[in-house]
């Protein structure tokens, strides 16, 4: 069974309608890239998954989003519990100003966990999987603000590991790092995937077709196509995402 | 040519910028200095009513006496001189207003001039007098002894308990009632007005729909600029009699309604800046919290009012600036007694109260004008020291990261 799955999916900001019916499923374990140009909805259909959209004065949603087989749009649906279910990371860093032990561990307050010594485990934890403990655990109660961007960005990535989501949304998540940093990234999402559902936006065709089982291409609010990563960089179906992809047009 | 022109006008703007900089620092520094030198004149001044002097029997050792002691000698609160580290003798009082009953009004002479012989023998006919009268019949062949010219000493003045400026035959100028009216009217009502201004800063940041935002924004800020005599009005008119019933008082001008009145008006101040802090929190911040699972309430207090502390801090300073600076409220509803409160349901007395209300019958350069412009000085400085304390305690808060 698909982990998430959209059916007939209408988004409105306002009167402007940013989805104009989105259907697709993803598989548990797997990395899916959503690509396209600037402005077709690539964000906004991520952030339907956390309902971070809820947030936006005015916005409106028709059709049917599930996890696990669950409507999360439904009545009964607790936010915040699912939120700890979908974790999220920006596309530019946004750490708290807090210091990094705090930063990773907020999740896990929020949630009501007062035990340190577990706290302290799964902030270890959590540094590891997101390949940042070596650079800091020396120095866990210096501001967040003192790492590099490319940290920085690791630190969101732990932070939003720490309450062991299920699902990882992931929007431009290297968009303001180094090629380095970048590739320390891109490895950990293909550590991630082994634990985690992760969904990824990009701008970057390459980083797309070396992290990503999947690729959905956007356009103007619609999917285009959406297959396994190989058939949509070698032989896609349709001619405009073969345009996208060759960057003869966006 | 016109590059030139334009970059004759940036260095014109500079040099405005700088001389209006300039000129303002200096005239604030300049404002203060005045303040200081105005108010350190004070000390030089004597410690009875000018133009008078004291005298005692030459055989008594005492020979100063303190603001405190002259009035409650002359007050019959004191009426041994062992209370005064003199002999084991009672004090009998001597004012120049008393002569008559001492001797007929015919032995003084034509133009007075017996009186100086008058008073010295009886002051010499009594070992235990005190006597209180002009310095013009002070003179040179007199047997009884003339204290010193005495001036009041700091700590007559900073540790004083009573504040009597017009008191004969020596005025008191002891500020402890005023400043602990000050503190105490000004720190409840940074107490009341905190956490609704906080709350309401927190409700119309993240809580209001932008309608009512729009609304209630502009009203609050309208509010700060109501004049405070306004406020006063509401105060004396609404508050004191509710103060008055609701605890059963004989007045209701008390320092719980300076408090309660202060706080309404440092709120919209408070409010104001406590918002604006609040709303430049980026929204990335706001939707980490989120996204980690966090309640709205939880991001409230856990992101959101850390985050703004640096404004929440900038408010307090302000509201607390507007306690202990405001006086025409203050004025109109504590009851104005220079004592020192020992409950907030007590009439008090504020510092900017009493120069308001003082300095038009203080005659100029006289010891009480110079007392009020002390009294200036004492609010400037204090006003400082809590500035300073809020910064510290902020700075710390924030480094404190945990
Ligand atoms: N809060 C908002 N209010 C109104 N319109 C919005 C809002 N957010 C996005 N939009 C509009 O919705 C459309 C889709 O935006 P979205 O952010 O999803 O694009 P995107 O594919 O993520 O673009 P990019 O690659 O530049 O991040 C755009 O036309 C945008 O102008
Ligand atoms: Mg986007």
């Amino acid at each position: 069974m698909s982990k998430l799955a959209a059916k007939d999916i209408h988004f409105y900001y306002g009167d402007f309608e940013a989805l104009k019916g989105i259907t697709m499923e993803m598989t548990a374990h797997t990395v899916t890239a959503f690509i396209g140009p600037s402005g077709c909805g690539k964000s906004t259909f991520l952030r339907l998954f956390n309902r971070m959209n809820d947030l936006v004065d005015g916005s409106r949603m028709t059709g049917l989003l599930s996890m696990d087989g669950e409507d999360i749009y439904a009545r009964n649906i607790q936010v915040d519990e699912l939120r700890k279910k979908v974790g999220m990371v920006f596309q530019r860093p946004n750490p708290f100003p807090k210091s990094i032990f705090e930063n990773v561990a907020y999740g896990l307050r929020v949630n009501g966990v007062k035990d340190s010594g577990f706290i302290a485990s799964r902030v270890e934890a959590s540094l590891r999987a997101a390949a940042l403990w070596d650079e800091v655990k020396d120095k866990l109660r210096q501001s967040a603000f003192s790492l590099s961007g490319g940290q920085q960005q690791r630190l969101c990535i732990a932070r939003a590991l720490a309450i062991e989501p299920s699902v990882v949304l992931m929007d431009e998540p290297a968009s303001a790092l180094d090629p380095i940093s970048t590739a320390k990234i891109e490895e950990l999402i293909f550590e991630l995937k082994k634990d985690y559902t992760i969904v990824i936006v990009t701008h970057n065709m390459q980083q797309a077709a070396r992290v990503s089982d999947k690729t959905a291409f956007f356009y103007l609010g619609e999917l285009i196509e959406y297959d396994d990563t190989k058939k949509i960089f070698l032989n896609p179906r349709v001619e405009a995402t073969q345009n996208y992809i060759t960057g003869r047009f966006g | 040519m016109k590059k030139a022109f334009k970059r004759f006008l940036e260095r014109c703007t500079e040099g405005l910028l700088l001389l209006s900089g300039g000129t303002t620092s200096l005239a604030i520094l300049l404002i203060v200095l005045f303040l200081f030198r105005e108010g350190a004149s004070f000390f030089k001044s004597p410690n009875i009513e000018s133009g008078y002097v004291l005298a005692v029997h030459p055989e008594n050792p005492v020979n100063h006496l303190s603001p405190e002691q002259i009035k409650r000698i002359f007050d019959s609160e004191i009426v041994r001189w062992d209370e005064v580290g003199g002999p084991a003798m009672d004090i009998e009082l001597f004012r120049f207003s008393d002569m008559v009953q001492y001797v007929p009004e015919e032995r003084l002479g034509a133009d007075f001039e017996h009186v100086p012989a008058v008073v010295d023998s009886i002051v010499m006919a009594h070992p235990g007098m005190i006597a209180f009268y002009p310095e013009q019949f002070v003179a040179p062949e007199q047997q009884l002894k003339v204290f010193p010219e005495a001036t009041i000493r700091p700590e007559d003045y900073f540790l004083g308990h009573d504040w009597q400026p017009t008191a004969h035959p020596a005025p008191q100028f002891g500020v402890i009632p005023l400043v602990l009216g000050t503190l105490w009217v000004s720190l409840f009502a940074v107490i009341f007005s905190l956490p609704f201004g906080v709350a309401v800063a927190v409700y119309l940041a993240e809580i209001a729909s932008e309608r009512i935002r729009k609304v209630f924004k502009p009203l609050i800020e309208l509010l700060a600029g109501i004049p405070s005599v306004v406020y006063g009005f509401f105060g004396l008119v609404v508050i004191v009699p509710l103060i008055q019933k609701g605890f059963n008082l004989p007045v209701g001008e008390t320092g719980l309604a300076g408090s309660i009145v202060l706080a309404i008006m440092a709120l919209p101040t408070i409010i104001t800046v406590a918002e604006d802090s609040m709303r430049t929190i980026p929204r990335s911040m706001k939707e980490a919290s989120l996204a980690l699972g966090a309640t709205h309430w939880q991001t409230v207090y856990r992101v959101i009012i850390p985050c703004s502390i640096s404004g929440i801090t900038a408010a307090i300073v302000l509201g607390i600036g507007r306690a202990i600076g405001e006086t025409m409220a203050v004025l109109m509803v504590t009851g104005n007694a220079a004592i020192i409160p020992h409950s907030l349901l007590e009439p008090v007395r504020t510092i900017p109260a009493t120069i308001a209300a003082e300095l038009g019958e203080a005659p100029k350069g006289g010891t009480h004008y110079e007392a009020l412009f002390l009294l200036g000085c004492i609010l400037f400085v204090i006003t400082l020291v809590v500035s300073i304390t809020v910064e510290i305690i902020s700075s710390k808060q924030k480094s404190n990261l945990t």
